[in-house]
């Protein structure tokens, strides 16, 4: 197997310079980008919707976290600090890290099967070309008289009816990502189920891939649940339907179930790529072969199963009949053996293997690590006599922002390294990365770890103000949270500076223990990833079985 | 595994129309928004982005035909398409299982807890004494006052045999095409456009009969809203599946498809059959029990 070295880039040639045989790539600025079917242009364009959407949700939570500096109310009123904590959270889901992973899905999929390019690239261009629409008009709201959605990104009725002007904008914006998600996910199962190189089996992709399978069928399932759900809030709201009231026969709880099955399977779906780029990633800085890869594959499958039948773990304190609580609970807890299976596997791999610590294994590991506190405080969110006392409280918030932030944005952090020479065709600044990663790290830590003790000790999560018993951790808690929030402009410093600035050409083969094809290609790859397809053997394979 | 017509992928150029579709998305939903909160310019818009919505998928799917039609598509990118087109279906089918789910949901727990069932025995008591569970019902307010309920075995169950004629008269259809004879294919599509239009007549009757004459409208409670949703969205589909079975009617005049190559005429029948199998299930559901 020959890996094609770069050529040289001259220090003045554009990072995403046309390669080799580049004959069909489009000149001008509407055809590159407005009118793009190319995988690899489409991907960057969702990575950088996403990073800003990242730093508007960020910034969102800056407000939250400088009103929540000290007991009182001090910078924003009580409904504004709503709307911020609403829609930070609508912006980071739905605008931040799913289109992340689609980008990483569409740059990064057809590199790891064998394929020219997506399944269906003019319905691509539509999944993503809706997005920007969409937020507009979601963050528009924020400047209506009414300002934006204030009842929390759950939108449970009927505090959600009682929202003015900007309600019926919040779900049509809900609609469109939704129309966006379907179409993105359909191209990634066409893609992975159609596209592949002859010889490249289903248990040959890489992992990546192969979560990225499971998610694309978890949105397509739940995404229009989603749509339903809100288009009978509208027309709760605006054409006298009684879905979601008593008087009428319906019922509000009747939301929070329609509501949680959708929620629910969309955490995995925030989650599961992550899976798969670390499983990528250790194996490489580890040079050791994943261990337990058909493992890896079908605890995959199982947690997509089981985020089916677990909804109501969101709902313990609605007033279930008993029998729900227990079947919910149970439920719940067996996904910690998949996940477990996970963890043990990571680390397995990383045993006794010869590792370095590149950037990209350094999130790898923290993501491990922290993801790992989020999951087993998820577990005690899972008891449901106990949760009794942890719901809405800032547990939860630690929770979820333990698997979210030092799991899913780390593992789109570690991705980003990862690929970004063969994205690029530079080496980013390992120093600057490494900075990156030990301040965010210690700041994530200082952000969200006193969260876990503020709802144990009764803190109540959404509230602009609180009892002066909560003072200190919260201080330490948004100090941690501006250190986190500043050190993601390195981030971005690196990243620009890689594609912009960086002189150091990166190889095809960029780590040395790189595996898969996505290696086998140069450094940006050619336009069209593979015009014919590649040839499959045990040295292109992500994962060949380990030699015992 | 993937089976390659030619040596090389199939990679079509850049297009416009995704763009052109956004534009006409976000003027119509956003048009939509400010009709809700009763602009009186708003219709007009929701308009304009229909339009630009119709003028996109005239172009796009024109664009999509006659790159077909000149053979550029190879049996790649006929399997692709078929799998856009089933993963598709299945979206609709669950968010139809969003409706179904809250209908069932209703039924079976919130309506009986109202009644005072099980763990509702002081949600009863309460808030709402004296309400005794039945279905249908508008609720212990009794939502938009008394109203009375479409009979199953009347014009639901002409439109249930209409509806399954024409998923007869596809099928011939298919079959006709499959031995290229072109004068059967188009005669017994139009039969099947023409049963799909009747269906839609039909609902739309029944429809003047709830508002006017039974009481029945969106705000009878949740039986009103539940049926509304339900057979609302499903009518929807019908119009659009039988326009779209119109639009392959059109195609087959003009001498498309041909006995081996026929995925457009094959996604619009899957599509037929889909709202057929959905208004089964409210027949049985909505109708019947």
């Amino acid at each position: 197997m020959s890996i094609e070295s770069t050529h040289s880039h001259d220090n003045d040639a554009h990072p995403a310079a046309p390669g080799d045989h580049h004959d069909h790539k489009p000149t001008g600025f509407f055809n590159r980008w407005l009118f793009t079917t190319n995988h690899k242009d489409i991907g960057t364009l969702y990575l950088v919707f996403a990073l800003i959407m990242f730093f508007i949700g960020g910034g969102m939570a800056m407000v939250i976290r400088a009103e929540l500096f000290m007991p009182g109310l001090q910078l924003v009123e009580p409904d504004f600090f709503n709307q911020m904590t609403t829609m930070h959270a609508l912006v980071m889901v739905f605008g931040a890290v799913m289109p992340a992973w689609v980008g990483f899905a569409n740059w990064m999929i057809p590199l790891m099967i064998g394929a020219p390019d997506m399944a269906l690239p003019r319905m691509n261009n539509w999944s993503f070309w809706i997005l920007p629409f969409a937020f507009t008009m979601l963050l528009s709201t924020l400047f209506m008289d009414s300002g934006g959605p204030a009842a929390g990104w759950t939108l449970y009725p009927p505090l959600s009816l009682q929202g003015g002007q900007s309600f019926a904008f919040v779900v049509f914006a809900i609609h469109m990502m939704g129309i966006s998600s379907i179409m993105g996910s359909i191209n990634v199962i066409a893609t992975i189920l159609n596209m592949r190189a002859p010889g490249m089996t289903l248990l040959r992709m890489p992992l990546f891939v192969w979560t990225w399978l499971i998610t694309a069928y978890l949105l397509i399932a739940v995404m229009p649940v989603l749509a339903g759900a809100v288009t009978m809030l509208l027309t709760d709201h605006f054409f006298g339907t009684s879905f979601f009231n008593a008087a009428g026969g319906g019922d509000p709880v009747m939301f929070q179930h329609i509501f949680w099955f959708f929620g629910h399977p969309e955490v995995y779906i925030m989650i599961l790529p992550a899976f798969g780029v670390v499983s990528e990633i250790i194996p490489t800085f580890a040079r050791k072969p994943l261990f337990g890869y058909a493992a890896m594959v079908f605890a995959t499958a199982s947690i997509a199963f089981l985020s089916f039948i677990v909804w109501a773990h969101h709902m313990f304190t609605v007033g279930m009949p008993l029998m729900g609580e227990l079947f919910f609970m149970y439920a719940t807890m067996l996904i910690a053996v998949p996940t477990g299976v996970k963890v043990f596997n990571w680390v397995s791999t990383m045993w006794k293997g010869s590792m370095t610590f590149e950037t990209p294994m350094l999130f790898a590991i923290g993501f491990v690590v922290l993801f790992t506190i989020g999951g087993l405080s998820g577990l005690m969110l899972a008891i449901a006599s106990v949760d009794l006392q942890y719901h809405d409280t800032y547990f939860v918030v630690a929770h979820f922002h333990y698997v979210l932030v030092p799991g899913a944005v780390f593992a789109l952090m570690a991705g980003t390294y990862y690929w970004l020479p063969k994205w690029t065709g530079h080496m980013y600044s390992e120093t600057w990365g490494k900075i990156h990663f030990w301040v965010s790290t210690i700041s994530v830590n200082i952000l969200f770890f006193p969260q876990h003790y503020l709802g144990l000790a009764g803190m109540p999560r959404r509230i602009p103000d609180y009892s002066t018993q909560f003072a200190d951790f919260n201080m330490i808690s948004s100090i941690g949270g501006f250190i986190f929030g500043a050190s993601q402009l390195i981030f971005v410093g690196v990243i620009v500076h890689c594609v912009y600035k960086s002189r150091k050409a990166a190889q095809g083969l960029v780590w040395e223990g790189g595996k898969g094809l996505e290696w086998t290609l140069s450094s940006p790859p050619p336009y069209h990833s593979f015009n014919t397809p590649p040839l499959i053997d045990p040295t292109t394979i992500s994962h060949p079985e380990e030699a015992h | 595994m993937a089976h390659h017509a030619d040596d090389q992928y199939y990679v079509p150029h850049g297009t416009k129309w995704p763009i052109i579709g956004s534009l006409g998305m976000i003027t119509m939903l956003a048009s939509a928004a400010y009709w809700v909160n009763d602009s009186t310019v708003a219709p007009w818009t929701f308009l304009a982005g229909a339009l630009i919505l119709i003028y996109m998928v005239f172009g796009w799917f024109g664009e999509v035909i006659r790159e077909s039609e000149s053979g550029m598509y190879n049996d790649q990118v006929d399997t692709s398409f078929r799998m856009g087109m089933l993963w598709f279906i299945f979206s609709e089918v669950m968010f139809f299982a969003c409706f179904f789910g809250a209908l069932f949901y209703a039924r079976v727990f919130a309506v009986p807890w109202l009644g005072g069932e099980g763990t509702g025995a002081y949600t009863n008591e309460l808030l709402w004494r004296g309400y005794e569970s039945v279905w249908p019902t508008a609720g212990p307010d009794q939502l938009g006052g008394s109203f009375q309920t479409i009979p199953a075995f009347g014009v639901p169950f002409i439109n249930t045999l209409i509806l399954l004629a024409s998923g007869v008269t596809v099928t011939l259809a298919h079959h006709a095409l499959k031995k290229n004879n072109r004068g059967a294919l188009v005669s017994w599509l139009l039969a099947t456009v023409l049963l799909g239009f009747v269906f839609v007549f039909f609902q739309i009757e029944e429809y003047k009969e709830a508002y006017q004459h039974l009481g029945l409208t969106m705000g009878s409670g949740i039986y009103g809203s539940t049926f509304f949703m339900l057979t609302g969205f499903h009518g929807m589909h019908v119009s659009l599946g039988a326009i779209m079975l119109l639009v392959i009617a059109i195609r087959c005049m003009r001498g498309h498809f041909n006995p081996e190559h026929h995925f457009g005429f094959e996604a619009v029948a899957w599509y037929w059959h889909f709202v057929d199998v959905v208004w089964l299930g409210l027949f049985v559901f909505v109708y019947v029990y």
